[in-house]
This record gives C-alpha cells, sequence and structure tokens, in this order.
C-alpha cells in the first residue's frame, strides 16, 4: 500500500494567506492543487512536504479562461476538463485541445490544473510544451507583488521551476495574434501513459511567409525548451513541405532524449522529427485554411 | 484531524490522519467497501468515485480535500430499495465478471448520463477510458451505459425505446 509521509494539513482561504502560510511555513511547505502529480510523488516517497497547503478553495479565484486586453488568462487552477472543454482556448490555440485530449484520462483531467502541471516541470509534461510554443508567459506571485516570466525561463530543469520561496504561479497569460495556426502532435503507448515523445508547434502568418515560429518538444529534453535553430529555419519563409522537413530535421537534431522503457533514443528522435513535421503540416492547414 | 464528508448525501465524520486517502477513508473509516482499490497509482479507475458529480481517482485525492464537497460512492447509486438504472443495465447486459472494476464503471457511467443522457459508443469509451477492466469486458460494459441511456430516455418518455433492443 502507497501511502504519503505524515504531514500537516492546511487550507488557504485566497491567494494571500496561501503566500503567508508559504512564508511562515518555509521551505518544506508545498501548495497541493488537484494534487495528481504531487501525491504520486509523496506516495513513492519523493516528495516529502512537511506541510500541505490545500489551495483547492482558491476554485472562484483561480480558475478562468478569459480573453482581456490582446491575450488569453488562463488561471493557475484551472483544471484541465475545463482546458479541453474551452471552446475560446479551442478557437485561439487549438494545439491545447490537441494535447489535453491526450492528456492522462477523463478522471484524472477532473483533478488536474494547469498551475500544477506546469509547476510540476515534469521533462514529459505536455502543457510545458503548449505554453513554450505559444510564447505564454507565467505570472508569479510573492507577498506584495508580482513578476511576470516567460514560459522560456519558467523551466529551469527537470522539475525546477522559477517560482522561489513563498511564491505561486497564479496566471498564464497567451499572448493572441491573427493569422495564426497551432498543433500538437504526440506519441503515447497507451491511454494514461505519459509522452514516449511530443512536439507542439505553433505558427503566425504574415501574407503568404511565416513570421513567427514556435516550436517545443516534450519528453525529449531535461526540460521543453523551444527548438530556436528549427523556428528560424521557417521564418520569413512561405510554408512548404521542405521547409517543414528542413525544421523537423533540426528539431531532432537538437533535442536530447534518452532511452528509457518508453523505448531507445534514437526512436524518440525519430519521432521528434516526424511528430515535428506533422504538427507543423496542421498548424499551416489551420492558419492558411489549406 | 476530524474529517467531516458529505457521502451518499449523509454526513459522515471520522478521525482521520492528513495523509489519509480518500479511498481509505471511505473504506476503512466509513467501512464503504464498495468502492475498490487498485493500482494505487491512479492509472486503473477502480477507485473512482463521484465528487461533486464528476468521477475522480479516490487513491489520489486526500479525504481531508473532500471536506465541503459531496462525495457519492457505489452504495449511493440505489434508492430505495430500487436499482439505478445503470446497476440494472450491467445486470441485463452482463457488463460485469470478476466484478472489481464495477463500481467505478457504474459511476463513471452515472456520470457520464447525467451529463449527456444519450451518449454514443465514442463518448462511452472516452468516459470509460481512465479505468481498466482487467477481464477485458468493455463490449458488455458499453452495452450496459446503452442499456440504462435507453431506459432512462423510456422512463422520461423521451423516445420510446426498447432497452430489450440493445446489442452489443
Amino acid at each position: 500500500m502507497q501511502v504519503p509521509a505524515p504531514f500537516d494539513y492546511a487550507r488557504a482561504a485566497n491567494v494571500d494567506e496561501a503566500i503567508g502560510l508559504l512564508e511562515r511555513l518555509g521551505p518544506e511547505a508545498r501548495l497541493i492543487a488537484g494534487g495528481h502529480s504531487l501525491l504520486p510523488m509523496m506516495k513513492l516517497r519523493l516528495a516529502t512536504p512537511e506541510h500541505l497547503i490545500d489551495i483547492n478553495p482558491l476554485q472562484d479565484a483561480l480558475a478562468y479562461i478569459r480573453e482581456e486586453g490582446g491575450e488569453v488568462r488562463i488561471g493557475a487552477l484551472t483544471r484541465h476538463r475545463d482546458l479541453l472543454a474551452s471552446d475560446l482556448l479551442a478557437s485561439r490555440f487549438p494545439i491545447i485541445r490537441d494535447a489535453e485530449q491526450l492528456i492522462a484520462d477523463p478522471p484524472v483531467r477532473n483533478r488536474g490544473t494547469i498551475g500544477g502541471a506546469l509547476c510540476q516541470a515534469d521533462p514529459s509534461e505536455d502543457l510545458s510544451a503548449v505554453c513554450a510554443a505559444l510564447g505564454a508567459v507565467a505570472v508569479i506571485r510573492g507577498r506584495g507583488d508580482e513578476r511576470v516570466v516567460d514560459m522560456t525561463e519558467f523551466h529551469q530543469g527537470p522539475y525546477e521551476t522559477a517560482v522561489g520561496e513563498a511564491e505561486m504561479l497564479v496566471e498564464v497569460r497567451i499572448p493572441v495574434r491573427e493569422h495564426h495556426g497551432s498543433a500538437y502532435q504526440k506519441v503515447k503507448r497507451r491511454t494514461g501513459d505519459w509522452a514516449t515523445a511530443a512536439a507542439g508547434v505553433a505558427l503566425w502568418f504574415e501574407g503568404s511567409d511565416v513570421a513567427a515560429a514556435g516550436i517545443a518538444l516534450s519528453a525529449v529534453n531535461p526540460t521543453s525548451v523551444r527548438s530556436t535553430r528549427a523556428e528560424e529555419a521557417l521564418i520569413g519563409r512561405p510554408p512548404s513541405d521542405e521547409a517543414f522537413a528542413e525544421a523537423a530535421r533540426l528539431a531532432a537534431e537538437d533535442c536530447r532524449p534518452v532511452s528509457d522503457q518508453r523505448g531507445p533514443a534514437e526512436y524518440k528522435r525519430h519521432l521528434a522529427r516526424e511528430l515535428t513535421h506533422r504538427a507543423l503540416r496542421r498548424a499551416t492547414e489551420r492558419a492558411l485554411g489549406a | 484531524m476530524h474529517i467531516t464528508l458529505t457521502v451518499n448525501g449523509e454526513q459522515r465524520s471520522a478521525e482521520a490522519e492528513p495523509r489519509t486517502l480518500l479511498v481509505h477513508f471511505l473504506r476503512d473509516q466509513l467501512g464503504l467497501t464498495g468502492t475498490h482499490w487498485g493500482c494505487d497509482t491512479s492509472n486503473c479507475g477502480a477507485c473512482v468515485v463521484l465528487v461533486d458529480g464528476e468521477p475522480v481517482k479516490s487513491c489520489t485525492m486526500l479525504a481531508a480535500m473532500a471536506v465541503g464537497h459531496e462525495v457519492r460512492t457505489v452504495e449511493g447509486l440505489e434508492r430505495d430499495g430500487e436499482l439505478d438504472p445503470v446497476q440494472q443495465g450491467f445486470i441485463e447486459a452482463h457488463g460485469l465478471q470478476c466484478g472489481f472494476c464495477t463500481p467505478g464503471m457504474m459511476l463513471t457511467a452515472r456520470a457520464l448520463l447525467d451529463a449527456d443522457p444519450n451518449p454514443t459508443d465514442d463518448a462511452i469509451r472516452t468516459a470509460i477510458s481512465g479505468q481498466i477492466c482487467r477481464c477485458t469486458g468493455y463490449k458488455n460494459i458499453i452495452a450496459a451505459v446503452r442499456w440504462a441511456a435507453h431506459a432512462e430516455a423510456g422512463a422520461a418518455g423521451a423516445g420510446g425505446s426498447d432497452p430489450e433492443a440493445v446489442s452489443a
């Protein structure tokens, strides 16, 4: 039987109280939201926090999806289920529904949150790659101040984020720009499993040329990073299968997969290339209606 | 800590450590052993219960986190001696063999039909995709859910469907 090590439990009634508790209880305190990353880690004793601060009572304050000021803002406590169901997200950023359909399974999606997923910073987690590809930023709140961190700096390594002590992720902001298409492609062994490899792509067009590109892979790097060389290979050029093949080749060349129970590194590199290529095609179809 | 939950419409209280998982609280503290304890890793779905009407894997939720929410277990499906149509469907369509996954499957079916009274087979498959039937009787589980959907549509007079006509 897997049971977490003992801890003290507290509930936060609002964001300030959660931050105050983090501050008072120190580095051995952790926030718990959906719990579908943290509790499994605690059951395996890979995480042994002495204090858990339950932020589920903040549902009303931190679970939302709304468009304002040229960006879509997603509250950190928004559950996977609601990200999947959101027509606003599906129309603005189809990559999100692509990814959400393949994250875990329905009961897990009923609990897991975007904030928890991003803060877990698992190298195989999907929304990290999605947010990186979309050029999202993370809003991190501490005592009395708030800072905004680019997704490329949010993830600092496996299971490491820019969220400091006595701070919490409260919101994700994604810029809205017209002439956009995006897509997520993932291979996993079975429902509920993590990705063997996955590719997130976001493209923005000016006329018939690619004006900006975001390409981020999941499960083939120590943390989800953008494939800068692959992105640069597309910018300023019209979309073509040759250009996509070249970008996919660069993305695969630059990733660093490791062999594990999900497959050998070379297989994952092959997937990275193929999935990037497919996601580029799909994103372009969506943007240009081809 | 003292934990009070609303389970199947009743207030239930017990002492438990903060680390007590909902599945163990239901089974060991409250004696509601209809909720099954399976893989312990949020994979198999044997422990699915409804929290505020939504299927949740109770091995991956602290009992303390369910305070203030409505928990429904398989014991709460039957009402006043009447089986829920989902339970009847599992009988009619032979929706179980060993029965280990059945409580979780039936609760997910209940939540699905509450949200979508006439689901497609694909919607049923998606709904149960986080739950494993080790007897691999999925086909009959889908038929059981369809039986329940037809029965409820018939009871509501919304189509005069014939549950007996359902086939896998």
